[in-house]
């Protein structure tokens, strides 16, 4: 369906050299906003549109950019980036906006976007570019999705709460309780509980690379069978 | 396009700096201007100079002559100075346009703030017009001077709103926001915004526990100044297991904005 070059960019930007378990970058708006999933959302949702943005902007002006110069310039045009989105989100996103608050302006900090910048956008064609952007982002989502979720049915067990207040009214079919009279769990709500199911996430992502290395070279022939 | 036979008046010589590969020449034409041309031109001319233009453009932009371009000291600086000047421009637009909506959604907050701690039936007015300012320096909330929001039904001010925060919670400043009717009696306390422990100090929060509407129709005056704390201190007001501080100073910072308005208490009532 795709061509190889795009399918490797959006293997290695999901799963293989992911922002978080590959690359183990971003682990402090990680950490901070994955409360609840909605906030996780939230976030990747703003990280992604300025990934993208990032990577693109960078391709299409990277012979332009002397490498002497090339990380200011690099960081003035993601930091112009995040404010814009910053800006944006207050107008048009207030509610959101009001949760992640200071986090949005934290992503010029992300070092995954100079990362990319400077490993892939300012080398590649504006199309891989983009490419990469949108699935390191989708990436990147992903793990704060799901930590968000581990977290907050561990610690409230509600899953997506207050998704509707912050996505809208159309999102109100999220917002489930998965246990419910739960008693609660503070730790998980808090950064030490966070911690400890980023480690539990990267074992079982590691696990289930080993499973599926081992299931590629499991099928070895006895050769002396195949007399 | 009638411009072959004659010399091109776009091309200057071109100065070799040295440092342009040998088979690449640069030309440097800084004067686009040229006012006759313009002046007598007629279509077909214009077309040819926006082509020419556009040719000039797409061969300065050639990666090769770029990389050339790349290790010359005006030309970093330029690129530097263009992308900040691009990145200004950029912020500066997005900013003047989305000014008005912000400063909406801002209003839209505090509007309902207002409406969590005043019950809409005690005012017809538009609460967030009929403000007033009051010192409140001595009074320990964090502000010198505090906007009072007036509410009025039938012209009669029925009861007043403003903010204050106590500086001093466990983990920084909570800031709150309390509405008192004519006769001094709280009709409302709401937290806006703190930093304190999730699951043991932010039970001051109305989404995590009941215990801010406690103080609805507490005043100074049914209560004594050794009641104004919490039971832990021998007042009436209960805290939280595991977290002391932040009640305690929430009721003191309420105490002292009951105070504030005391003192100013003619003034504001004044319609």
């Amino acid at each position: 369906m795709l061509p190889d070059a795009y399918r490797k960019i959006a293997a290695d930007g999901i799963w293989h050299n992911n922002i978080v378990f590959g690359q183990n970058l971003a682990l402090c708006p990680l950490l901070a906003v994955t409360g609840t999933a909605t906030n996780g959302l939230g976030m990747g949702l703003a990280t992604l549109v300025v990934i993208t943005a990032s990577n693109g902007l960078i391709s299409l002006v990277r012979h332009l950019i002397p490498s002497e110069i090339r990380i200011p310039i690099f960081v003035l045009l993601i930091a112009a980036l995040v404010t814009l989105v910053d800006i944006l989100m207050n107008a048009w996103a207030h509610e959101l906006y009001k949760v992640l608050g200071l986090f949005i302006a934290l992503i010029v900090t992300n070092c995954a976007l100079l990362g990319r910048a400077e490993a892939f956008a300012s080398k590649q064609p504006v199309k891989e570019a983009l490419w990469d952007g949108f699935m390191m982002g989708m990436g990147f989502l992903l793990v704060l999705v799901a930590l968000g979720a581990a977290r907050e049915i561990s610690s409230t067990g509600t899953l997506f709460a207050n998704a509707s207040l912050l996505l809208g009214e159309s999102f109100r079919f999220l917002e489930v309780t998965v246990i419910p009279h739960y008693k609660g769990f503070l730790l998980m709500a808090l950064p030490p509980g966070g911690f400890i199911m980023v480690a539990f996430l990267i074992v079982g992502k590691r696990l289930i690379d080993q499973r599926l290395a081992s299931k590629k070279s499991a099928p070895t022939i006895i050769p002396e069978l195949a007399v | 396009m009638g411009v072959t036979a004659k010399a091109n008046p776009w091309k200057y010589p071109s100065r070799n700096s040295g440092l342009m590969s040998g088979h690449q020449q640069t030309h440097r034409n800084f004067n686009l201007i040229l006012p006759d041309t313009i002046m007598n031109a007629d279509n077909e001319t214009l077309k040819a100079k926006a082509a020419s233009i556009w040719n000039w453009l797409k061969r300065w932009l050639e990666p090769t002559h770029l990389a050339a371009l790349r290790p010359q000291l005006t030309f970093q600086t330029g690129v530097l100075a263009g992308f900040a000047l691009l990145a200004s421009v950029l912020l500066g637009m997005t900013n003047c346009s989305t000014e008005g909506t912000i400063q909406q959604r801002l209003a839209e907050d505090l509007q309902h703030s207002l409406a969590e701690v005043v019950p809409p039936e005690l005012h017809d007015n538009d609460m967030l017009q009929d403000i007033r300012t009051i010192p409140s320096a001595e009074y320990n909330i964090a502000a010198d001077a505090t906007t009072v929001y007036i509410s009025k039904k039938a012209g009669q001010v029925t009861a007043v709103c403003f903010k204050l925060t106590a500086p001093d919670g466990y983990s920084g400043a909570i800031n709150m926001i309390m509405g008192i009717d004519r006769n001094g009696n709280l009709l409302g306390v709401r937290v806006l915004s703190h930093k304190e422990t999730p699951g043991l100090g932010d039970k001051i929060e109305v989404a995590k526990s009941d215990w801010i509407l406690n103080f609805v129709g507490r005043s100074l005056e049914n209560l004594t100044p050794a009641q104004w704390a919490v039971k832990k201190d021998g007042g009436v007001f209960d805290q939280f297991a595991g977290a002391t501080i932040t009640p305690r100073k929430s009721v003191q910072a309420i105490y002292r904005g009951l105070q504030l308005f005391k003192a100013h208490q003619a003034e504001l009532l004044h319609d």
